[in-house]
């Protein structure tokens, strides 16, 4: 899988209170929690967000609540994937089951800066920063959690899997 | 090699021999949702073709975060676990029971030597009686209603050894700030931690709830104590099933051990915006506060209402503050309403609200203005995280919450004692 887009930077400890906020989780549904995505950190996040867009930011990233709301809403504002220093550990669990593309770079999430145009190539973990020319290796997912991510989250690969054994 | 109490809970429940870094597929004694994650837990429950729990005695939901419903939306979200509740025929805590980490132990689910999850980042409370014990998302809570089974990552450990009495004035809430503080938000993310020494022991079991409810805060998986004659006291009237408790091997394998004199740490308060901003009251007091909020997993119990009536009792609060309680449970509202703790509370000017989550999340009952100040006894001060980003959150222990109350400003609690 090959995503390009812009980038929308943030800072270190992105919580998921700050992701989706709690008074929004009013509702399941993906679309309109994602009318409030990162709404507390960046209002106009919504606004400038365009499909296969990537979101980057610093170190623990996702850390708080359990919500799977947060790596859903991140998703379905249209997000192709996520570089960051690192992810907590409960929303790192959380995306790969709902199937939103991680990356862990320090050196990327240090150097790329917002509004950059950047090219992910999940299979081999390389980021490419098309703005600068510049090229970041990340450890690329095992095979086991791209075919989650490719199946679109852990229910879509179970249910492929059932499927395919009829 | 010696195991720690991670790798042994592990390794029992996985029938493995399990040390840190294995992968593991696990069978988990208890799941438990609140009403914030159960919805999409039912959903992909159902989208997993799933039609029973696997074990209608392990299961429970609990309706806390938002009760009663202040919302359209959140009443419908409540009416979808009630009827799942019903249909599958497990247990529900609905509004007023009380919040799904006091519940979960006071009610007798979980014993010392289990395997738990549940739908709440906060999960890692039951810890403090030697549960292992972590929060899930909610793909997770639902393969793990359906199958009874999960996978986990063995984790590493971090083994704090606290020696020494607190001093008075100083309670384990100032404790778990202070290591927060000093190992960051992120410090033992993907790790277990353990929790030894002479100032666990001194401590009761509600005062150790409240430094295993916050290991999240530090990135931890789990927050672990040995469980003492306390802990198997304490279980004893909750739990009448048999059960092991798990101590660590001798020579078991530290990622890295981290000593403290707990004897010299003073009142600790965390800054807005996040946890591990700590600073010692003595670098706050005098910041003016609007709104004053006694409650949640980390510090609604018997004991945080006793130490504040205590200060408040025969007196007003400052009559800027707004001052909010919030029992963790309904055995505690009517515990501490025998021992006259909430008349003391309540004649001194707080506002008492349901047994539950109180204003800790931001959904209700208490969401402050713009530009406001709040000191609170919960574990998370993040940006927005009352319902208004434009609002700052002070956390401290209850003593510290009272005093401040009292006075309208961030006040050192030992003046009160």
């Amino acid at each position: 899988m090959i995503f390009k887009g812009k980038v929308h930077k943030y800072g270190d400890n992105i919580n998921t209170d700050e992701i989706i906020p709690a008074r929004y989780l009013n509702t399941i549904d993906a679309a309109e929690l994602a009318s409030h995505c990162m709404e507390d950190v960046d209002a106009d996040f919504v606004k400038k967000v365009s499909k296969d867009d990537v979101m980057v930011a610093g170190e623990n990233f996702g850390c708080g609540s359990s919500r799977e709301h947060a790596p859903v809403c991140i998703k379905a504002a249209g997000v192709s994937c996520v570089i960051a220093s690192t992810f907590a550990r409960i929303f790192y669990r959380n995306a790969i089951n709902i199937g939103l593309p991680l990356l862990e770079s320090r050196e990327a999430a240090q150097n790329i800066s917002d509004g950059d145009e950047v090219e992910v190539d999940l299979a081999k973990g390389v980021i490419k920063n098309l703005t600068t020319g510049t090229e970041y290796q990340s450890t690329p997912f095992s095979s086991f959690v791209e075919q989650i991510i490719s199946a679109g989250g852990l229910m879509n690969y179970v249910k492929q899997r059932l499927e395919a054994r009829g | 090699m010696g195991k720690t109490i991670a790798e042994k809970i592990l390794s029992k429940h996985s029938n493995n021999d399990a040390h840190a870094g294995d992968l593991v597929v696990a069978d988990l004694d208890f799941v438990m949702g609140q009403d914030g994650t159960s919805p999409l837990a039912i959903r992909a429950f159902e989208e997993m073709g799933a039609t029973e729990v696997f074990n209608k005695e392990k299961v429970v939901m609990v309706i806390d975060h938002s009760a009663p419903s202040p919302l359209e939306g959140v009443s419908a979200l409540h009416h979808l676990m009630r009827e799942f509740a019903k249909d599958k025929g497990i247990k529900l805590y609905d509004i007023g029971c009380g919040v799904c980490h006091q519940l979960v132990p006071e009610q007798g689910h979980v014993a010392p030597g289990n395997l738990v999850v549940g739908a709440d980042s906060h999960t890692c409370s039951y810890g403090a009686i030697n549960v292992f014990s972590t929060g899930a998302g909610s793909t997770d809570i639902a393969a793990a209603m359906a199958s009874g089974k999960l996978w986990f990552k063995v984790p590493e450990t971090i083994k704090y050894i606290l020696n020494n009495k607190l001093a008075k004035g100083v309670y384990s809430k100032d404790l778990i700030l202070y290591l927060i503080g000093k190992i960051t938000a992120d410090g033992a993310t993907y790790k277990a931690v353990e929790f030894t020494g002479e100032t666990i022991g001194n401590l009761s079991i509600d005062a150790r709830f409240t430094i295993s409810n916050m290991a999240i805060e530090m990135g931890a998986k789990a927050g672990l104590m040995e469980a003492d004659d306390k802990t198997i006291e304490w279980v004893k009237k909750r739990n009448k099933t048999a059960f092991e408790p798990v101590s660590p091997d001798s020579d078991a394998n530290y990622l890295e051990v981290i000593e403290c004199d707990c004897s010299k740490i003073e009142p600790q308060i965390a800054k807005p915006h996040t946890v591990d901003n700590v600073s010692p009251i003595s670098e706050l007091e005098g910041t003016p506060i609007h709104q004053a909020f006694i409650g949640t997993c980390t510090n609604g119990r018997l004991e945080d209402f006793k130490i504040a009536s205590q200060i408040l009792a025969g007196k007003k609060i400052n009559s800027d503050v707004r001052f909010i309680i919030a029992p963790a449970s309904k055995d505690i509202l009517l515990e501490a309403t025998n021992m006259g703790y909430m008349q003391k509370l309540i004649e001194a000017g707080a506002a008492l609200v349901t047994a539950g989550c109180g204003p800790c999340v931001g959904t209700h009952n208490g969401v402050p203005s713009d530009g406001e100040n709040v000191i609170s006894t919960a574990n998370r001060n993040f940006k927005g995280r009352m319902g208004n980003s434009n609002a700052s959150i002070y956390l401290g222990s209850p003593a510290t919450v009272a005093a401040s109350a009292l006075t309208g400003k961030i006040t050192d609690p030992r003046n009160y004692l």
